[in-house]
């Protein structure tokens, strides 16, 4: 192929040349930032509760009034929900990941610790916490009945906590390297706890991103009364969520009628309605890149249409002095390709431009350097596919015209 | 003139529908997505109380143990302590304590159920202070602040829905087991941002029942929002002398005087507050008013602003689409216009001719921006997120999105026309 002629031919159409490229420049530019943006937010969606959701069905509900027998109506709570059928594991707590509220404390390795501490999310809950939940303890042992304190107790700092499960990375967070089970934790009260467990990961209630500080959490074994957050958590036998839920309400009733039932679904309706935010932004992203390539594909078929229509007589006495269809049709994918090449190199300079001014102002993560081939890739194949058609026209064009519009 | 040039596009329109249709949508899909986009960022971007909001302020205390480094920033929220001593002192035209909440209602109403409405505790001055409009009653009382009166203000919508009426001053409201008479119900209002507290949602609605905050600490009513506390409260962080801050407090300020006056007030308490040993900081106060406040707390999300420049992005690629097309549009043409200026028109009145050409294409891209523009908003209504039901087209708007498309078609047409007007004459009529 041979490049200088169609350089040649494209200085003297510098404007609609330079248009073109411009237009793939920033349509390349644009769609390798929204690409890179929709897969952090696919990214978030997929974050791991550590928990298996699958199983799980959470119902919060309140009660009306001040109330003495929140502990005695909580345990025939947690009865009523056991019997109904399908139903494995239950427990009360405080928080649930991925779930808005949450709770959190400064912990650290040491006493009174101002600067050391981190911040950990606390998920309180009774006996069957870590079978209702189905976290992995990765080392340690799950809590024994007597390690199960009761919340007014442990507020009043009448009873000492005595021992914390904790979260893989916060275990490695305190004691880096060590194994932090036996190793005390400055968490509540004066008076450290002890960690008996690690298990392998919870996700906290209301941290978007994937940082460090979204893994450190502690379960502490409390005995919640349900109007502390109120969330019964319901493990059952998979398949059975819809059935249990729609027994839930009658359990609750018989118990005492006087509440109101606020939430009531699967963790994955939990999970679908934190990330709703991220699946609109990733919607919108892909609609607009969608929009601009079609737009784009759009003006290079008609400006590569106009090209044709304005050289048809140089078209006809090329093929008249012997050029084939095939030359003709490759000229004009060779000029597009050459646009499309100068527009992605300008491009890619503006992505990492575009990249650096979101990372400024909106805290977007730096552009991975395989986005920038994903964009190239796209737009090379997009202009080839738009010159197609007027190209063929092109070769079409038979070696008479040469003869006839002189 | 203008009439012939008109004609003359309509005709050219005519000829090539494809390429015509393909500018009006690139036009209309880049208008549409970029208003779109701006309505809702200038909506969440709006001053919530425009009458007001200079003279509103919120103010921040520093109470905190002092370990570790000074934190530049005082709380957000004050202490119940300080809310109610300052309150009692009253040093601004107007001041107000407040914290969100949750109250169970049982309606008298047959087949009615019990049900949650979200509250807000405060003190009588909220009302006057944010302007709160009252379709029957008023705030309550002093006095009512004072005695932890039961006396509660509810939404028109709540009036409506326990009552089926409006006028129910007198009646009485059955809040978490205790009665309540009702003293006031308020208009429709929806302050947006949700300024005066954001830990209970920045947009949205805004509660429904308002109580005095000493008749909710009397009844222990549920409170929501977040509270940060540093040392013991024994159990109980909602007590007077909890180490806790969880109230938002405004003060209404009428001159610069005042403001400074305030502030030194607020520097010679927490002096004080540091003699007696309650605060162990040195005085460290904000007095920002509304705008400085949410300019402060970020509260526009990142994600509206970064959809915004998306689809400005986008629209700047339909120009460049458009300005292509166009060019090759009018470049074809170059035969007539060689006609028509050896026929003795001046360059001038050919660039006049196309620019009133590519303004005809913005006006019906600009009629498409409009629709696309409505369904945009329409969608984003129908979206999760909690200040959706807010996103609609006003006046200015309107007309921006009007004015975005023919601006934007009239300078896409500016280079092709000037490109076309250069044409010789000659040359054109000779190799045709």
């Amino acid at each position: 192929m041979h490049f200088l002629p169609i350089i040649s031919t494209l200085r003297r159409h510098r404007t609609a040349a330079a248009l073109i490229i411009l237009e793939i420049a920033f349509t390349c530019a644009i769609v390798c930032n929204a690409v890179f943006l929709i897969k952090e937010r696919l990214g978030r969606m997929d974050r791991e509760s550590g928990i298996v959701e699958d199983e799980i069905v959470r119902v919060q509900i309140t009660g009306i009034g001040t109330r003495s027998d929140a502990d005695a109506v909580t345990q025939q709570d947690l009865a009523a929900l056991h019997a109904i059928p399908g139903v494995k594991a239950v427990h009360v707590t405080n928080m649930v990941p991925f779930g808005q509220s949450s709770s959190n404390t400064d912990a650290s390795n040491k006493p009174d610790d101002a600067v050391g501490g981190v911040n950990v999310g606390m998920y309180m809950g009774g006996p069957e916490q870590v079978e209702t939940l189905g976290v992995q303890l990765t080392s340690g042992r799950d809590f024994t009945p007597e390690e199960y304190v009761d919340y007014d107790a442990m507020r009043s700092s009448a009873v000492k906590l005595g021992s914390v499960i904790v979260t893989r990375a916060l275990a490695e967070r305190l004691y880096p390297g060590q194994n932090a089970v036996g190793k005390p934790i400055y968490m509540i009260g004066d008076a450290p706890q002890t960690i008996v467990g690690v298990i392998e990961k919870i996700a906290r209630p209301n941290e978007i991103t994937e940082t460090a500080e979204a893994q450190y959490s502690a379960l502490i074994p409390v005995n919640l009364p349900f109007t502390i957050g109120g969330n019964y958590m319901i493990r059952v036998e998979p398949g059975r969520q819809a059935e249990v839920l729609a027994a839930v309400d009658a359990a609750f009733n018989k118990v005492d009628r006087n509440r109101i039932v606020l939430h009531r679904d699967t963790f994955a309706k939990i999970r679908e309605s934190y990330f709703r935010q991220d699946r609109a932004m990733a919607w919108l992203l892909f609609g607009v890149s969608l929009a601009l390539l079609v737009i784009t594909a759009l003006g290079v078929v008609g400006l590569a249409s106009f090209w044709v229509q304005q050289r048809t007589r140089q078209i006809g006495i090329r093929r008249a002095l012997g050029a084939t269809k095939g030359d003709i049709l490759r000229y004009f994918q060779a000029e597009n390709f050459i646009l499309a090449t100068i527009g992605i190199v300008i491009g890619m300079g503006l992505a990492y431009g575009i990249n650096l001014w979101l990372m400024q102002k909106y805290a977007v993560a730096r552009l991975p350097g395989e986005f920038l081939p994903i964009g190239a890739v796209l737009l090379w194949s997009l202009g080839q596919i738009a010159v197609l058609g007027p190209a063929m026209r092109a070769s079409a064009i038979p070696p008479a015209i040469a003869t006839r519009s002189v | 003139m203008l009439g012939y040039y008109l004609d003359l596009a309509r005709r050219s329109f005519k000829k090539n529908v494809a390429l015509t249709i393909l500018m009006v949508l690139a036009i209309g899909f880049g208008v549409g997505a970029s208003m779109t986009t701006l309505t809702v960022l200038r909506m969440l971007a709006s001053d919530p109380i425009p009458q007001a909001s200079g003279k509103l302020f919120t103010v921040q205390l520093e109470p905190r143990k002092a370990r570790g480094e000074n934190p530049p920033e005082p709380p957000e929220q004050v202490t119940r302590f300080d809310s109610e001593t300052m309150l009692r002192e009253a040093k601004g035209d107007r001041q107000a304590m407040m914290t969100g909440g949750s109250v169970a209602i049982e309606p008298q109403r047959p087949g009615l159920d019990p049900f949650f409405s979200e509250a807000r505790f405060t003190s009588m001055d909220f009302f006057a202070m944010f302007r709160v409009p009252f379709v029957a009653g008023g705030a309550w009382t002093a006095e009512d602040d004072a005695k932890n009166g039961h006396v509660v203000v509810i939404a028109r919508t709540l009036a409506e829905k326990l009552f089926g009426a409006t006028d129910v001053i007198g009646k009485t409201v059955q809040i978490e087991g205790t009665p309540m008479r009702v003293v006031g119900v308020t208009d429709r209002w929806l302050p947006t941002p949700h300024f005066y507290d954001l830990n209970t949602g920045e947009y949205g609605q805004v509660e429904q029942v308002y109580v005095p905050f000493s008749t909710s600490r009397e009844l222990n009513l549920h409170r929501s929002g977040s509270m940060e506390c540093w040392g013991e409260h024994g159990g109980n962080s909602t007590a007077l002398d909890a180490p806790c801050v969880w109230i938002q407090y405004w003060v209404e300020l009428e001159s610069d005087a005042k403001v400074a006056a305030y502030k030194d007030y607020l520097v010679a308490y927490s002096q004080e507050q540091k003699r007696t040993g309650r605060f162990e900081r040195d005085p460290n106060v904000r007095l920002r008013n509304v705008m400085e406040w949410l300019d402060y707390k970020e509260v526009v999300p990142n994600d509206a602003r970064i959809q915004t420049w998306v689809a400005l992005g986008f629209l700047l690629v339909c120009l460049i689409n458009t300005i292509g097309l166009l060019l090759t549009k009018f470049l074809r043409r170059s035969p007539e216009i060689g006609v028509r200026r050896a026929l003795g028109a001046s360059k001038r009145s050919i660039f006049m001719q196309l620019l009133v050409e590519a303004g005809m294409i913005g006006v019906v891209g600009g009629l498409l921006g409009l629709a696309l523009a409505w369904l945009g908003l329409w969608a984003v209504r129908h979206q999760p997120t909690d200040y959706a039901e807010l996103a609609s087209l006003d006046l200015p708007m309107l007309l921006g999105t009007f004015g975005l498309a023919v601006v934007s078609s009239l300078l896409a047409g500016l280079l092709p026309a000037w490109r076309a007007c250069q044409v010789t004459p000659a040359l054109q009529l000779k190799s045709h």
